[in-house]
């Protein structure tokens, strides 16, 4: 086999997002993760919903389905099903993912297929030209909100970890060398692999995420985790954060030890991620990276497992004797 | 043992016996060992569960009634009566809501000793209906089966009285095996076949049941004892087999058939839901259940299955085809071959959970947004149903789209005798998945083939094919998206043409009867076992009058319209409000003289109201 590059992941459609829009960072940067993977392009499946991020499949060169909105989820699992061997790719945002789609979010972390699930959040709805979104902060002023959004808005990290996924992580559009980090984790982990990135959405929420995408400001308001090291952060990597009770603060490393800095881990119980999810800019910087890893049976594996069990248990299927398996009788010829 | 005096044997043709307690009673088994029996003795019989969709009603009350008839028959029968000739009442809210359907002069056997005051109230009787001369109509046998079931297990040690009560229903069936001269030998057997680890509960069970018949045999209860001989149908082995069952059995089967594995994707859902346990515990099969987090979810995956290129099926009622609908399309879009099962139920809305209607056909013909069209077709008897599954993925594959099956809540729990086929006689489903590029540009994913219409089934994992699908519109060949007003317009000619050509491929449209004159009976679905008896009826009695029984819902058969043409009445007997009928005009637009029978009450035709209300047609024109 001959290697595989960048390019064999581009197909001949034209890419037609705005321009500036952060998805393009995202698509090259997993057109450059693919060749890395040594999987044969033909295994490589992408599928998405409906939304700004949902064409992504047409502009990959694999095989692909953009389907209808919310149901990329169901529909990468009943692939996976039938298909254990492939590498199933959904790609989503956070009206795709979360508002329509977002009962299949939840089942598809429980049960822990084995594919990896790219949420574009840009905390507003694109295609249709600007409402708010499940992601929005509250009294954000939209077409569809002219007096503010009253609604609180959902946290995918938080739900993921809710319920159960088996890798969680966040990342930036507009921070490569980051994103192509997490993305790669999320390529090789067994089970659900879920990557939250922060996408800037040029056109309806530009800067929503300056804070964070902005290399200038980026130390001070975002935490790296890093799975066994403290959480410290800061142009000159001088705070950390530390756990007041219940509560994280930011503390000065100028007067605190490091010994008390909160330490990741990405195996702990679910409740330390959780908390990590819950911080915020601009009262705590706000963690990317891997909030949650750890293995667990995959769904598609196991599904596969108990027909290979039940074959082993009651031998190949034979038709003949499914049909005589009841009280039969006879009626002789006349 | 003392022979009762005036004992006489009767020979009759056929029998229509009912069951009826409260949901607790284990009526449904009882009905059920009553069938097996018959049937292993060789009659003809068709069963009619009747159950609340409720779990357990509070017990005693109207709505808690529970009930399961069979016709057994020494004839070929095709439906599961018209009225009750013996009903066997286990308390008096069961006697209240069935006794009305009892034929007059009917056999009717009560559990007298569930006819408490307190009983009695809450099936709203002012007096007992078994002291006030109200049931003079019937040949009543008046039975203290709770006490004399009580005497009888009194012997087994250390089973609550709780216990021996569970047993009664098993009582009430030795009554009924003496009368018809039934042997036990299929449910002793099956008593230990499903009790054996719980010796105490398979001896108490199997003592009712002996009981029961030795008091009939002693107590000289009936004057009369029935026998129903063996019917003569078709030479060869049977089983019984429900609607659910056989339409498992062929998805099961198409699996072996094609070689693939199949992926049944449901969300529970009455009266669907039996398939989804009968494939459940049929993995070995190279079967997958999706139990879905949702009815979308459940169609989504299916999608997913057969874009890998698994026989993807959805199974379900009408509420989840409205879920549905917009996945249905996405697979109309991306041509993707899967079957998605429809066993209707009473609606709209939550309607009728456990009760059969037909009121799905025009939302799975037109319930779609866009130019949406999907092959349907329609079981005509519980065992067809295996024939239907079998049939609904050969069109599937064929045309490379979503397939209707349209079955129902009759159909579904309805039991009949199956001629068992040899699997071997059954032709393999061939499928053929693109390996290779279609063009000099490449694979092109929206290339027809020129004979069927449908395009290739390319499978990731392929190498060389890699495509993407989509919802958007297309171009033509390429499957690109194209908002092009043209290529737009080819697609969607494309994608009605392609079904449309499955007429050549599906069998011509018979009939019964002249083939020309004044009444054609159009009938669908589960409606055929009481429509053909009663066209039966009618050409006994020198009638003139056909009958076409259609499987294929969309496309017609191709000779359809030129059929109906000969006929200058149509006739068109469904469980809705005159759906069929609808389309039939417009497929015939000719025709001037449609004539509905509807029916919605969450019951099938019987075969008596079809013969009056066709005879009634008949002669409006002597
Ligand atoms: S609308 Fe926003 S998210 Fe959509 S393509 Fe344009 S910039 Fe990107």
């Amino acid at each position: 086999m001959t290697e595989l590059t960048r390019k064999d992941f581009v197909s001949d459609q034209i890419v037609r997002w705005c321009p500036g829009c952060g998805d393009y960072a995202i698509l090259a940067q997993v057109q450059k993760l693919l060749p890395e993977l040594g999987i044969p392009r033909e295994k490589i499946v992408f599928v998405s919903g409906i939304g700004c991020s949902s064409r992504f499949p047409y502009y990959m060169n694999n095989y692909g389905v953009h389907s209808i909105h919310g149901r990329a989820v169901p529909i990468a699992t009943g692939l996976k099903m039938a298909h254990p061997d492939l590498n199933v790719w959904v790609i989503t945002g956070d009206g795709d993912g979360l508002s329509i789609g977002g009962n299949h979010f939840i089942h598809l972390m429980r049960r822990n297929v084995d594919l990896n699930i790219i949420l574009f959040n840009n905390r507003i709805y694109g295609l249709t030209k600007g409402q708010y979104s499940p992601t929005s902060p509250q009294g954000l002023k939209t077409k569809s909100s002219p007096m503010g959004s009253l609604e609180q808005p959902l946290n995918p990290i938080a739900i993921a970890i809710g319920a159960e996924a088996t890798f969680v992580a966040r990342t930036i559009d507009g921070h490569l060398k980051h994103m192509a980090q997490v993305l790669e984790r999320a390529a090789k982990h067994k089970g659900t692999s879920f990557v939250e990135i922060y996408q800037n959405c040029v056109i309806f929420n530009d800067g929503a995420f300056k804070y964070a995408a902005d290399a200038a400001t980026r130390p001070d308001n975002v935490v790296e985790l890093e799975h066994g090291k403290p959480l410290i952060f800061g142009k000159k990597r001088d705070k950390g954060v530390r756990l007041n009770g219940l509560e994280p603060e930011i503390v000065s490393l100028a007067t605190v030890s490091e010994k008390e800095i909160l330490v990741h881990n990405e195996t702990a119980p679910p409740s330390l991620a959780y908390l990590f999810s819950q911080m915020h800019h601009p009262h705590l910087p706000e963690p990317i990276g891997v909030f949650r890893s750890l293995e667990r049976p995959t769904y598609d594996a196991q599904v596969q497992a108990q027909v290979d069990t039940a074959i082993q248990l009651k031998g190949q299927g034979d038709l003949h004797k499914l049909f005589y398996d009841a009280d039969t009788w006879q009626v002789p010829q006349v | 043992m003392t022979e009762p005096k005036f004992l006489t044997y009767q020979d009759v043709s056929s029998v229509i016996i009912r069951f009826v307690g409260d949901s607790g009673d284990g009526m449904q088994l009882t009905g059920t060992q009553f069938t097996d029996t018959s049937a292993v003795y060789g009659n003809d019989i068709s069963t009619l569960p009747d159950y609340p969709s409720e779990i357990r009603a509070p017990s005693g009350t109207l709505a808690g009634v529970s009930g399961f008839q069979v016709n057994f028959s020494s004839e070929d029968i095709l439906t599961p009566g018209d009225a009750p000739q013996v009903l066997v009442a286990m308390n008096p809210a069961a006697l209240k809501t069935n006794l009305g359907d009892l034929e007059l002069g009917g056999t009717l056997i009560v559990n007298t000793d569930a006819f408490t005051e307190g009983n009695l109230k809450k099936a709203g009787y002012p007096h007992n209906p078994l002291e006030d001369g109200s049931l003079a109509g019937y040949q009543i046998h008046l039975v203290p089966l709770t006490s004399l079931n009580r005497t009888a297990l009194h012997q087994i040690e250390g089973l609550a009285n709780k216990d021996i009560d569970r047993c009664q229903n098993f009582f009430a069936l030795g009554i009924t095996f003496w009368l018809f001269d039934r042997p036990l030998t299929t449910s002793l057997k099956w008593i230990q076949d499903k009790f054996g680890k719980q010796p105490k509960i398979a001896q108490a069970n199997k003592l009712a049941l002996q009981a029961g018949y030795d008091y009939a045999e002693n107590a000289s209860l009936f004057q009369t004892r029935y026998q129903i001989k063996p019917a003569h149908l078709p030479a060869g082995t049977y089983r019984k087999i429900t609607g659910n069952e056989a339409l498992a059995y062929g998805l099961v089967t198409v699996a072996s058939k094609g070689n693939k594995p199949i992926l049944y994707c449901s969300y529970p859902i009455t009266p669907a839901t039996d398939i989804l346990h009968t494939l459940a515990a049929l993995k070995h099969f190279n079967v997958r259940t999706f139990q879905a987090e949702d009815e979308i979810a459940a169609i989504g995956a299916a999608i997913g299955a057969a874009f890998g290129g698994a026989f993807a099926v959805s199974g379900t009622s009408g509420p989840g085809i409205a879920l549905k609908s917009e996945g249905i399309n996405l697979a109309v879009a991306l041509e993707l071959p899967l079957v998605v099962v429809d066993v209707q139920r009473g609606g709209p809305s939550t309607g009728l959970p456990t009760k059969p209607e037909q009121a799905d056909l025009l939302q799975v013909m037109f319930g779609r947004h866009g130019e949406s069209p999907v092959p349907v077709i329609a079981p005509a008897t519980p065992s067809d149903c295996f024939n239907v599954a079998i049939e609904a993925f050969r069109l599937a594959v064929r045309a490379m789209t979503p397939v209707f099956i349209l079955s129902d809540g009759y159909l579904a729990n309805s039991a009949e005798p199956w001629l068992i086929p040899n699997p071997d006689d059954i032709a393999p489903i061939v499928v053929e998945h693109a390996t290779a590029p279609n063009s000099e540009t490449g694979f092109l994913p929206y290339l027809r083939d020129p004979e069927t219409l449908s395009r290739p089934w390319a499978i990731p994992g392929t190498p060389g094919l890699e495509h993407r699908i989509g919802g958007l519109a297309k171009q033509p060949m390429t499957g690109n998206v194209s908002y092009h007003p043209t290529e737009n317009e080819q697609m969607n000619h494309e994608r009605a043409a392609k079904i449309a050509k499955l007429a050549d491929f599906i069998p011509e449209q018979t009939l019964i009867g002249p083939p020309s004159g004044d009444v054609l009976v159009v009938s669908w679905g589960s409606t055929f076992g009481a429509v053909h008896s009663a066209i039966t009826q009618l050409h006994a009695t020198g009638r003139a009058i056909s009958h076409a029984h259609l499987r294929y819902l969309n496309p017609f058969p191709r000779n359809l319209g030129a059929m109906m043409s000969g006929f200058e009445r149509i006739i068109v007997p469904e469980m809705n409000l005159g759906q069929m009928l609808f389309i039939l005009r417009s497929h015939c637009t000719s025709h001037r003289n449609f004539i509905p029978i509807s029916k919605i009450q969450g019951r099938p035709f019987t075969i008596r109201e079809l013969v009056e209300k066709l005879t009634a047609i008949l002669e409006e024109r002597p």
